[in-house]
């Protein structure tokens, strides 16, 4: 395959392995863990670091303070918040800061404690804090959790296109399978007390408790603790680091948010993948791999047709048999590492969609798809049936 | 003892003052441009396709239909725990905005809601503003 772009290639990766910490550890100090970790994974130094990229997702100690907390001094800094989706947006712009000659080595980091603080992301009611603002005074008054959002998505994509509980279902089970092959989601799914850790079936999900209408219990991701790190690196520094390179072939970014008329069976997707498979020169019918943000079953739905998978409302049909399994023999796979359904969901969990799709490409996932030599992750933050960001990053080896 | 009471819009807040006073009156207020005849919503200071800040304030007849729907059943909120299951939707208003709402007044709203349903906004009142809830027409 002809690579069009090499601007900049993942060379470090870790996914921090504990999903429930028990209030032993910070944010920061998952963060600075899985930092070390990834440099070393990349056989690099916290002193080559010249790029930091943070979406001051942790309080005190990230954003603006991040370095000062590791005790680097990078010359290019990045704070993009853009919920779970900022580490694609993060990606998207170490390539261009690297590919302008700006730094040589980025580090992205993720750290959070969302289980041990009991924080209900998906079903705390309104946003929390204060301040007045046009969004809170037109969005807080009606009940709008999280999964809401998601749920007003389900519906109308069910109602535009005939999509069936069942087949969101099949999204789930898949995602599950390919957990319980990874060690580390099956002690999650144990650590985190799951009820049955075992594969499940479509009558597993559509059976479950309903959470909001027409999402289940299954239907929706985990809450866990956890984190990583991601290091990207110019062509140079990464001919000499520990693993093949894989490179960022393509970057696009975009938000979507709710206006008089939209539909909102499409996602800010639609924007952002066409930008990132045009600049790879690759089509996503080429993708080995979907690394695609796994919040809600419907976000998957959602997001491989505006990826660019299938067509508009063909996601149903799409996902069914089991298609998107390891081994199904069909392209792509989908979310290998058992997603944020069944395995990795801090609520924020687009730092680990890069750190599979790199795992696929070096051949050590532990669902591997054999000679995966292209992947896609797409991050999606923020609520799908409102305001919301999705970044698009095309990764391939050499 | 948290606040079991339903949120409500705080001020001040410049963008939405207006339409959150007129509904004291039972008025639901939009925009529209007088430039170029767009409909802007939620309420803001400049038309969202062609930047004028030349507004007018319209009543809305309250009437539309829902463009989508869910039954929230569970939200750890002190107020919302209390209310589910409720409806949360999406309406669109006949003149063409759409609003974040909760349909009222259904026996089984997991039997009768459905996609395109015809609702009339029904007002609940909270003092200085009222909330606009919809009802099915």
């Amino acid at each position: 395959m002809a690579l069009k772009e090499r601007d900049a290639a993942i060379v470090g990766i870790h996914e921090f392995p504990l999903r429930n910490v028990e209030g032993r550890m910070t944010s920061a100090q998952i963060k600075a863990a899985s930092a070390e970790r990834a440099l070393a994974d990349a056989g690099l130094k916290w002193s080559d670091v010249d790029a930091l990229y943070d979406a001051s997702e942790a309080g005190d100690t990230t954003g603006m303070a991040l370095a000062e907390y590791f005790g680097i001094h990078p010359r290019v800094l990045d704070t993009t918040a853009m919920g779970g989706s900022s580490y694609e947006f993060h990606a998207s712009h170490a390539k261009r800061d690297i590919g302008a000659g700006r730094a040589k080595v980025a580090l992205l980091t993720y750290g959070s404690t969302a289980r041990s603080d009991s924080r209900a992301i998906g079903t705390g009611g309104g946003r929390a804090g204060g301040g007045s603002s046009p969004l809170r005074n037109m969005e807080v008054s009606w009940g709008q959790t999280l999964i809401a959002s998601y749920a007003l998505v389900a519906r109308r994509h069910m109602h535009q296109y005939g999509t069936t509980p069942e087949q969101l279902a099949e999204i789930a089970v898949v995602t599950r399978a390919h957990a319980m092959r990874n060690p580390e989601a099956v002690k999650a799914m144990t650590d985190l007390r799951f009820r049955d850790v075992r594969e499940i079936t479509v009558e597993d999900v559509v059976k479950g408790r309903m959470i909001a209408d027409p999402l289940h219990l299954l239907d929706c991701c985990m809450i866990s603790d956890g984190g990583g790190a991601v290091v990207i690196a110019a062509p140079e520094v990464a001919a000499g680091c520990r693993h093949k390179p894989a490179w960022i072939l393509g970057a696009g970014e975009a938000v979507g948010y709710s206006e008089n008329g939209r539909d909102i069976t499409v996602s800010a997707g639609a924007q952002s993948a066409p930008l990132a498979f045009a600049q790879a020169g690759v089509r996503p019918g080429q993708c080995d791999i979907a690394m695609m943000y796994d919040s809600f079953t419907i976000t998957v739905m959602t997001l491989l047709e505006d990826v660019g998978f299938c067509g508009k409302g063909e996601g149903g049909a799409f996902v069914q048999g089991g298609r998107l399994r390891f081994d199904s023999g069909t392209k792509p796979a989908l979310n290998t590492d058992g997603g944020g359904l069944s395995s990795n969901h801090p609520g924020m969990r687009g730092i680990f969609l890069l750190i599979e799709a790199t795992r696929q490409l070096r051949g050590d996932s532990t669902s591997q798809v054999p000679g995966a030599a292209l992947a896609v992750a797409h991050g999606n933050g923020g609520q799908l049936g409102g305001r919301h960001a999705g970044a698009t990053i095309v990764l391939g080896r050499d | 003892m948290p606040d079991a009471s339903r949120p409500l819009p705080s001020f001040p807040e410049p963008d939405t003052q207006a339409f959150w006073s007129a509904t004291a009156a039972h008025e639901l207020r939009y925009q529209t441009c007088r430039a170029c005849g767009s409909v802007v919503f939620y309420p803001r200071g400049h038309c969202t396709k062609c930047g004028s800040r030349e507004l007018d304030s319209r009543v809305s007849r309250g009437e539309g239909s829902v463009y989508t729907y869910t039954i929230v059943r569970q939200n750890g909120h002190p107020f919302f725990s209390t209310q589910v299951p409720y409806v949360l939707a999406l309406v669109d208003l006949d003149e063409g905005f759409r609003i974040y709402s909760n349909v009222i007044g259904l026996d089984d709203p997991g039997r009768d809601m459905q996609v395109g349903m015809r609702v009339r906004v029904a007002w609940e009142d909270h003092g200085e503003v009222a909330l606009p809830l919809f009802r099915p027409a």
